[in-house]
């Protein structure tokens, strides 16, 4: 019997991809689970093991600070779904539309503001909604609807909303992107064949391609959960790490670096902030488990 | 351990080598103040310099919000310069303790200080000081003079014609009352409750009487401020929730409010941005005659990292610092930045002058949050900041604030309990 031949070159080629993620992903990830397991006790950094998660889910005036955060991270994720999804789908249906003109210009400026920096567009909307400089008082004005005006980012009730819906802008494009090219891939002769059989139009897509693009719709929804749960920059370009007013903006993104960094005079506590770190960590994975295990492998998936 | 060991050493090899190619040694300021770039280029480093050849300083400030934490990761990592620019009390205490800042007590010019000027920068017996005081900064109000002219309004003195000018302004309608907002959080306690409280709780009395736990954030003293900020809404800037700091400080220097709740550091950038002239009033009093009481806020140190490669040059610059000569280039350079050395020092800005002037007629005090009171978790300063704006926008009552507050601080701090 021959003994099969190590094949080298697999690791050779394999080796830099898993050496680099290695280094800049797998190696600080569990180095911060690990951190979160110990406590800084007069200059001694000593072991507590789940000390801090104790802390965190029990102890009021954190467990108070980390619902919160989490609370405002599921609302922050469910405008999302509601908004950025059902309209980036929307979008690449009429994109799709095989009469559609300047279709190529329209699918640009839509996808554009997703490569924009999170700072220039925090900076920019907050211009855009600023009582004193911004162009959003005077617009609605113009339609006699200054009335409706408020200064939504200072508002505690309105803060979070107006915000996510800044992220739903910028990020309208991924899912229009992602569907739209799913749109693509389904034959004509399918279309055609529905259209035999009367079915055309508004219910071509309901009756066909929505099922047809279900999976991808699956992929957006678990992008869009993961990029939700991580989200910081915005928040914190736009409200600081306070994620002012009242901490009504505070995600758990924010509430990691304040903690984490500290902020003012409130010193960091690298040990807290992973303890944090490693709870969005098991929320992120729980969440994309359910996904996995629970609705990916119960779709239905169509041969075309 | 070991990897700190095998950093270290990579370290200083690095520092090592490039001491040895230059000829120079080259030391490096870490600061939050990146708006005084141009002041340490122009006037300070070259002052420096000029005195004490061979030495090259680089000053490399971060922005003020962020300082502290890039600071901490520097230092943590060992890439921090060799000049630390000291926030007062607890950060600064932390660095020390963690060995990040060298012990100064022996630097002879220490003694140009006084014992409340170093008192930002010692471990809390006193024994060792391990940043040299640069400079502190006055609480009060600027006004639009030509406002007030055109309106024919008095400074005012007491509390109830503060309220009534605001009124009369309120009244004419051509100004903003007041400028200041509430998105940024932080004006609401500094500019706000920081500002107007030493009057209620009668600065040193009351704020050593809170540290002491004689004197509880419920008490009279404490509460009653929020009531007062709670008045404060109704003369701010139509949509002031959304209203940050450099908004309000433009809506000042434009000319479109007549009030600005101010420290001092606002002095040397408003006399380039405004073109009408300004003049200042301190916190009115609760009634005519009372005693006033200012914030005078220990608030900019620099000290040593204690892992430079250079300490003789880094003491040569520090002692320089606590020299009588930089507080006079200091001060006049950045009117509104009061020196703290004893040495009197004369100052030219006129608006930095009447500031400083109420030094003679005020009791002086420093921030009530941070002393000491800030060390545990809740922060009772981020709480603060968080009080004072829902006080302003009548979220909650002043009684629920300071409740919120005392509970808050009882829960770690034991002289509270």
């Amino acid at each position: 019997m021959n003994k099969a031949r190590i094949r080298w070159h697999i690791l050779v080629f394999l080796a830099p991809a898993v050496i680099v993620y290695s280094a800049v992903m797998v190696f600080p990830l569990f180095n911060t689970l690990r951190l979160a397991l110990y406590s800084r006790v007069d200059q001694e950094r000593v072991f507590v093991g789940l000390e801090n998660f104790r802390t965190l889910f029990f102890d009021p005036i954190w467990s108070e600070q980390f619902w919160n955060a989490l609370g405002n991270n599921f609302w922050f994720f469910i405008v999302h779904m509601l908004v950025q999804n059902p309209i980036g789908i929307a979008l690449a249906a009429l994109l799709s539309h095989p009469r559609l003109r300047f279709a190529a210009l329209y699918r640009s400026a839509i996808f554009i503001p997703t490569i924009l920096s999170f700072v220039i567009v925090g900076f920019a909307w907050k211009l855009i909604l600023s009582p004193i400089w911004g162009i959003a008082p005077g617009m609605l004005d113009w339609v006699g609807l200054k009335s409706l005006y408020a200064p939504w980012l200072g508002k505690e009730e309105y803060a979070l909303t107006t915000l996510a819906l800044v992220s739903v802008w910028q990020f309208i494009g991924i899912p229009m992107m992602l569907i739209y090219a799913a749109l693509l891939t389904i034959p004509e002769e399918i279309l055609e064949a529905g259209e035999v059989d009367g079915i055309t139009g508004l219910s071509a897509f309901w009756k066909i391609k929505l099922p047809l693009i279900l999976p991808s719709i699956g992929i957006i929804s678990i992008l869009t959960f993961v990029g939700n749960f991580n989200a910081f920059d915005l928040i914190y370009a736009a409200q600081g790490a306070l994620a002012g007013p009242d901490f009504s903006t505070d995600i758990l993104g924010t509430f990691m670096y304040r903690t984490f960094f500290g902020f003012q005079l409130q010193l960091g506590d690298p040990h807290m902030g992973s303890a944090i770190a490693g709870a969005m960590f098991a929320i992120i994975l729980i969440g994309v488990c359910i996904y996995l295990f629970g609705i990916q492998t119960r779709m239905r998936r169509y041969q075309l | 351990m070991t990897r700190n060991t095998i950093g270290i050493a990579l370290l200083t090899t690095a520092l090592a080598t490039t001491s040895a190619l230059a000829d120079d040694v080259t030391l490096n300021i870490e600061s939050w103040r990146n708006d005084d770039l141009k002041l340490w280029q122009e006037k300070i480093i070259p002052a420096f310099e000029a005195q004490n050849p061979g030495i090259k300083v680089n000053f490399t400030p971060s922005a003020p919000a962020e300082y502290n934490a890039v600071l901490n990761s520097k230092l943590d990592a060992g890439s921090a310069g060799d000049i630390i620019t000291c926030r007062p009390f607890d950060a600064s205490l932390a660095l020390y303790e963690a060995g990040h800042l060298a012990d100064l007590s022996g630097l002879d010019a220490m003694s140009n200080f006084s014992d409340v000027a170093k008192s930002a920068w010692q471990t809390d017996d006193g024994s060792a000081s391990f940043c040299v005081p640069m400079a502190s900064v006055i609480h009060g109000f600027i006004y639009n003079k030509d406002a007030f002219a055109d309106l024919g309004i008095a400074v005012p003195e007491t509390e109830d014609e503060f309220f009534a000018a605001l009124e009369a302004i309120k009244a004419d309608g051509s100004y903003i009352p007041m400028a200041m907002g509430t998105n940024d959080q932080w004006e609401a306690a500094t500019m706000g409750y920081n500002n107007i409280g030493p009057n209620y709780w009668k600065g040193e009395e009351g704020r050593l009487a809170l540290i002491a736990g004689d004197q509880k954030l419920t008490d009279e003293a404490w509460v009653a401020p929020y009531a007062t900020l709670a008045r404060w809404g109704a003369y701010l800037g139509d949509g002031y929730e959304a209203q940050t700091y450099p908004d309000s400080q433009n809506i000042f220097t434009l000319g479109r409010a007549a009030i600005y709740p101010a420290g001092s550091w606002e002095v040397s950038g408003f006399n380039s941005l405004a073109d009408f002239e300004m003049g200042a009033f301190k916190p009115p009093v609760r009634k005519a005659g009372d005693t006033c009481y200012i914030s005078d806020h220990t608030d900019i140190g620099i000290g040593m990292n204690a892992a430079t490669a250079n300490p003789e040059a880094a003491q040569t610059f520090l002692a320089w610092v606590a020299s009588p000569e930089f507080a006079t280039i200091f001060a006049n350079a950045l009117p509104g930045f009061f020196p703290l050395s004893s040495a009197p020092v004369e100052i030219a800005d006129p608006l930095a002058a009447e500031f400083v002037s109420w030094r003679g007629e005020c009791e002086s005090t420093i921030r009530s949050t941070y002393q000491i009171l800030s060390r545990g978790t809740p922060n009772l300063e981020n709480d603060t900041w968080g009080a004072s704006v829902a006080a302003i926008k009548g979220a909650s009552s002043p009684e629920e604030l300071g409740q919120k507050l005392q509970d808050g601080l009882a829960s770690w701090y034991t002289p509270q309990q």
